[in-house]
């Protein structure tokens, strides 16, 4: 069969315009199905950022939240209740707000502060430099280095800034796992400095960050904190609920579902139309195959193979093309946020092969139907 | 006495439906030896290509049996019939059906590809062939940029080079001029024939009769005569 395939290579590629043609199709839709995939996969892990990066493994909320930014606060008896129920190892409180900070130039620059428990530290992010336990100190905060970093001017461990009228100094730099979604640069520090220095509602707890005793005791932990009136969700299940919030309630979804489908559907033309035109050019030399000998499920192999080949190079190239539009977007954009997830992979290889299927199907349809007597015939 | 190549008994063949049908065969009988050049000529209409593609095995006949080398060839199965194709027939088509995205070389090696042979040793066979229809030079070129003449010879070259038993050649002359397709059948002639195989014509050139050994005559679907040819 190695002989048949390579003549079905050969035939293929020396037809160098349409082989471009089918390739430019399907690339093309690649391209557009992972961009927009991928840019909605990137919006997402930054909506869920807080989720990531502090790395609870059960978060009690306020039910009304729908993500993690918007947070209504709790009173501390939640905490309390929380810490006293069956299955939970311990519990801490954390601070999850915005700020506006007044910059040493005297502009002023929005900001997330998260306040960590101030015991625990609990959610705290890996320094790159300054020492965790500075946090503590005198009007300490320390700044996350990601692309918003600069927004801040660059701060290093002394710089100084104002919030709310209170004085603040960087006393260490971090790293973490996602940048936010808003563009905002994220400063952490204690949840008593938070709230002492951020104007605040009556209620401050955002979210209480539980460690459950062992991952078995999840749902009884979610039973007795809706008994309170609360809820508990797993850090995959906020995940979830944000990402449905973004999908369901914004336009988000919407928009991706009629981007991918016109991406499929631009592909889905140029190829399909392309292989059929080149079926129907070589249909009396496909024929003067079947006079010669060779079986239909010979063509149907050759066919498929084209089908097949065409459609995994062209989903090389998109990836190829897409990881390369990043990558130089990055360079000017270092906060621009697209993901290539196995799940975008996989969603445009399932429609790449139904592009090479309908592709295939009615250039077989065609191949099939010829009687090698019509060659004789011309 | 020459063994019997192909047996035609009682062929005949309809096309179309209704008002429309009309038959192309009327109960055609043959029989053809190896060693021979048959030529089937008539006018256009009159069955000649329905004949050839019934005898050759690529359309079934509505009622008689075709054998070849003593097997019924129309008792076969689909793929049995293709293998009988690939292994017993060598065509040449009166448009050649070069693939014009390969090289002559591999157009030669098409048969041999199909037959499983391994593509450098398809390649290796079809070059000894392009060199025995004298165009060893051309093996890289894609036909086009072949004369009709070496297209054609390129056909023949494809046709011979799985070795078949028989023959087939669709109007070889053609788009030839006389002199160029007279050369094509002499060469058929001298590098194919043998006491093992058989050349079977369709034409309507009469300036390559000289190269037949039976002539028969066609019309309105029957054989209306048969004379010996030039060679017999």
């Amino acid at each position: 069969m190695n002989g048949i395939l390579k003549l079905a290579y050969k035939l293929l590629v020396n037809d160098k315009a349409k082989f471009t043609a089918l390739l430019v199709g399907i690339t093309f839709a690649v391209f557009l199905i992972i961009q927009m995939t991928a840019m909605f996969a990137g919006t997402m892990k930054r909506a869920s950022a807080t989720v990531l990066n502090l790395g609870a493994l059960v978060w009690v909320m306020d039910p009304a939240v729908q993500t993690v930014a918007n947070t209504i606060g709790m009173p501390d008896y939640v905490l309390d209740a929380v810490r006293s129920m069956q299955g939970v190892s311990y519990a801490v409180p954390i601070y999850s707000g915005g700020a506006l900070l007044k910059l040493a130039d005297g502009t002023y620059q929005a900001a997330t502060v998260i306040g960590l428990d101030d015991a625990t530290l609990f959610g705290r992010p890996q320094l790159i430099q300054g020492k965790i336990e500075d946090i503590y100190g005198e009007n300490a905060f320390i700044v996350v280095k990601d692309p918003e970093f600069r927004k801040l001017q660059n701060p290093g461990i002394g710089s100084e800034f104002q919030v709310n009228d209170h004085r603040g100094v960087i006393v260490g730099l971090a790293t973490v796992p996602s940048s936010g979604l808003f563009g905002v640069p994220t400063l952490y520090t204690t949840y008593q400095r938070a709230l002492q220095y951020l104007p605040n509602p009556r209620f401050t707890v955002s979210y209480v960050l539980v460690e459950p005793r062992s991952p078995a005791n999840i749902p009884n932990i979610k039973r007795q904190v809706q008994a309170i009136g609360y809820l508990a969700v797993t850090r995959d299940e906020f995940v979830d609920r944000i990402t449905n919030f973004y999908v369901y309630q914004t336009g988000m979804g919407t928009n991706l579902l009629i981007m991918t489908a016109m991406s499929f559907i631009v592909g889905l033309s140029i190829s399909g139309q392309t292989f059929y035109t080149f079926v129907l050019e070589n249909l009396d030399k496909f024929g003067a195959l079947k006079a010669m000998g060779m079986k239909s499920r010979e063509l149907i192999f050759m066919i498929l193979f084209q089908t097949s080949f065409t459609a995994l190079t062209g989903y090389g190239l998109g990836i190829g093309m897409c990881a390369l539009l990043i990558r130089l977007a990055r360079l000017k954009l270092p906060d621009y946020a697209a993901l290539i997830t196995y799940w975008n992979l996989s969603i445009a290889f399932s429609l790449v092969v139904v592009i090479a299927a309908v592709s295939s199907y009615f250039g077989l349809r065609k191949v099939l139907r010829i009687e090698p007597f019509e060659i004789f015939r011309g | 006495m020459p063994e019997v190549a192909i047996q035609a008994t009682g062929i005949t063949k309809w096309f179309g439906e209704g008002e429309a049908r009309t038959q192309a065969l009327r109960s055609v009988s043959l029989e053809a030896a190896f060693g021979e050049i048959l030529y089937i000529v008539g006018p256009s209409g009159s069955g000649k290509t329905t004949l050839l593609s019934v005898l050759s095995g690529i359309l079934r006949p509505d009622s008689g049996s075709v054998s070849v080398e003593d097997s019924e060839i129309w008792n076969l199965g689909h793929d049995a019939l293709a293998d009988f194709r690939l292994h017993k027939i060598g065509f040449v088509f009166q448009d050649y059906h070069l693939f014009p995205r390969l090289s002559t070389a591999e157009n030669v090696a098409v048969p041999l590809i199909l037959r499983r042979k391994p593509w450098s040793q398809a390649m290796t066979q079809a070059q000894k062939y392009l060199e025995v229809v004298g165009l060893k030079g051309r093996a890289e070129l894609p036909p086009v940029k072949l004369s009709g003449g070496e297209q054609q010879r390129v056909a023949i070259a494809r046709a011979i080079a799985g070795e078949p038993d028989i023959l087939i050649m669709d109007e070889p002359t053609a788009s030839l001029d006389g002199d160029t397709g007279r050369t094509i059948v002499q060469f058929v002639k001298e590098k194919f024939l043998t006491e093992k195989r058989f050349i079977l014509i369709v034409t309507h050139d009469p300036r390559i009769n000289e190269f037949a050994t039976r002539i028969l005559h066609m019309e309105d679907g029957r054989i209306t005569g048969s004379e010996n040819g030039g060679t017999e």
